[in-house]
């Protein structure tokens, strides 16, 4: 599979990261070569192999159903890029 | 002997006596970073006041007679780690600005214990790299230079390339990082230190920018394996703030390195015989195993027959993750913000500006593989070659105790090689991603110089939440090797 024009710019779209049209020449060597690289797992017979999700060989643990922390939203909102009283700010979205 | 040049143990029961105080050794080593972090750019931030404040606090634990078992030692942390009140930039412009509320559960362990830090560690940003070439902070040297190219600026390594050359240029007796793909076990191996990755949930993720979670560990870095094993008993632990953090007693680390290795059986994975291994490596595995063999172990040959694969997988794993952990980074509620005419211009700027390529690079391969159409052939595929490099680990360690191969392919390479294609640089991982593959502890213990003078480590890999035997297999490597080279970037 190699990536065209068209997905590098549907992909940086999906990941929400701007890119200028001279990059999308370099970015589809680059991803192209990794992508080339990858394909080696082709060969590999995974015939009946269940997925591995983490590494993690434990149950995961659940806890009671409660509030441990929050209130403090002087904390939270310190490192905001733009508040209004207790807001996180963005540019408008609905007219 | 120099402050600088004392083992964390050797510290401590000076620190007991009162041979030296805990502000002494905290300046002493505030002193040889004003000297040499200019030039190795190993810490991105210094807090002296901090260090000042707890060596003082350290010192009143020691007169009550009440300190903690590492009371005054003074410690260098990977930028990952969020720490209260300090900044912590994950080696990336888009957290430039940010602040942490809050102390990650590992920091907060060892400042529960007496540590002192001097400051915040460089990194590749992220953690996505080898070479700490990534970091939006600039490169990191390596204190290490080459014996016929004294001029050439070596890499320490990465991602925890700061730790590394922190604890190797004496400007802290320790440091942590973090281990992803190999990221504390190659810049050990480069930079002539030990490092140790523990299980996959024996620390705590808490607090610690994520980069792929199910990789991701926290873990020690210092100049013998007995203080790495010191460490690591202070950082360990259940955590109920991290599901996947292992609710286990945590073992006498330290007594384990004291065990020896009579008895025990080491696999020697003959996958790892890489086309294209430097000779002297080579060489230096076989004395490694000489040396075990010596010291009462058997050698026994396995094999890992899916270990050429573990890299590719993990190039589809890890993005994953990462695409998935770094959506957060959206210039609205932390970190930098790149103005937009709209919401989603907003976002795409604040990205744009504040990644830099290699973290574009994986989050675009992770955001593709994860995409619609495309996750049965590349993720879910990697998910089934990870189960059997899991099972290749199961099965080996039916038969033996511990695996020692090499920890990287070559030594040090200067700032700048292996950039031009980032597969290459991806290869330097490919004895460490298999045990972050299947959730192994591993550790590098340095047992010699090359040619040019550069250290080597081999790596031990253990069975899961058997670190005691990686640390026993360890000692007995350091014992044998007798490492004591010093790099040519210290002040000691």
């Amino acid at each position: 599979m190699s990536l065209d024009p068209a997905t590098i710019r549907r992909i940086a779209r999906l990941a929400r990261i701007h890119v200028e049209a001279d990059e999308v020449v370099r970015l589809q060597t680059e991803l192209n070569g990794i992508l080339g690289w990858i394909e080696q797992l082709n060969e590999v017979n995974v015939e009946g192999v269940a997925p591995l999700t983490g590494a993690a060989q434990m149950a995961l643990k659940t806890r009671d159903d409660v509030v441990t922390d929050g209130g403090d939203a002087e904390r939270v909102l310190a490192n905001a890029p733009a508040r209004s009283g207790d807001y996180f700010t963005v540019p408008k979205v609905v007219e | 002997m120099s402050l600088l040049d004392l083992t964390i143990a050797d510290a401590s029961t000076g620190l007991r006596r009162r041979a030296f105080s805990a502000v002494e050794l905290a300046a002493a080593h505030l002193d040889a970073i004003e000297a040499l972090n200019p030039r190795l750019n190993a810490l991105i931030t210094v807090t002296p006041e901090l260090a000042r404040a707890q060596a003082e606090a350290a010192d009143a634990a020691l007169a009550r007679g009440e300190a903690g078992p590492l009371a005054g030692i003074p410690l260098a942390i990977k930028d990952l780690f969020c720490t209260d009140g300090v900044r912590a930039t994950a080696g990336s412009r888009i957290l430039g600005p940010f602040v942490p509320p809050y102390e990650s559960t590992v920091t907060a362990n060892l400042r529960r214990d007496g540590a002192v830090f001097l400051g915040k560690a460089n990194m590749d940003e992220f953690a996505m790299g080898s070479s700490n070439m990534t970091s939006a902070y600039g490169p990191v040297a390596n204190p290490w230079r080459r014996r016929q190219d004294r001029d050439a600026v070596l890499v320490p390594g990465g991602s925890s390339g700061g730790s590394a050359s922190a604890v190797a240029a004496r400007m802290a007796l320790g440091a942590i990082g973090t281990d992803t793909g190999g990221s504390i076990r190659q810049p050990a191996s480069f930079c002539g230190i030990a490092g140790m990755k523990p299980t996959y949930g024996r620390c705590s993720r808490w607090g610690v920018v994520a980069f792929a979670s199910s990789l991701d560990q926290p873990g020690p870095f210092s100049r013998s394996v007995a203080d790495c094993a010191l460490l690591l008993r202070s950082m360990a632990g259940h955590d109920p703030k991290d599901s996947t953090s292992a609710d286990r007693p945590v073992p006498d680390f330290v007594a384990a390195c004291a065990r020896g290795v009579r008895g025990l059986r080491i696999g020697v994975p003959r996958e790892y015989r890489a086309d294209g291994m430097a000779g002297e490596i080579e060489a230096l595995w076989r004395q490694g195993t000489e040396w075990l063999r010596e010291a009462g172990a058997e050698i026994v040959d396995v094999s890992l027959p899916h270990t050429k694969y573990a890299l590719a997988t993990y190039y589809i794993v890890a993005p994953a993750e990462a695409s998935s952990n770094l959506a957060r980074y959206d210039g609205v509620r932390f970190g930098m913000r790149e103005e937009g005419s709209d919401l989603t211009e907003l976002y795409e700027r604040t990205r744009a500006e504040g990644f830099g390529a290699e973290v574009k690079r994986r989050v675009l391969i992770g955001t593709y593989v994860l995409s619609a159409g495309y996750y049965d052939a590349y993720y879910l595929r990697a998910q089934k070659v990870r189960a059997l490099i899991l099972r290749d680990f199961t099965d080996a360690f039916a038969h033996v105790d511990a695996l020692l191969t090499p920890t990287t392919p070559t030594a040090a390479f200067a700032q700048g090689d292996r950039m031009d294609d980032p597969v290459t640089m991806y290869l330097n991982d490919v004895f460490t991603v298999p045990a972050n593959m299947a959730g192994i502890p591993g550790m590098s213990v340095p047992a010699g110089l090359d040619g040019q003078g550069l250290p080597l480590g081999l790596q031990v890999l253990g069975k899961p939440f058997d670190e005691e035997s990686v640390f026993a297999v360890a000692a007995a490597i350091e014992r044998a090797a007798g490492f004591d080279a010093r790099p040519t970037e210290i002040v000691a």
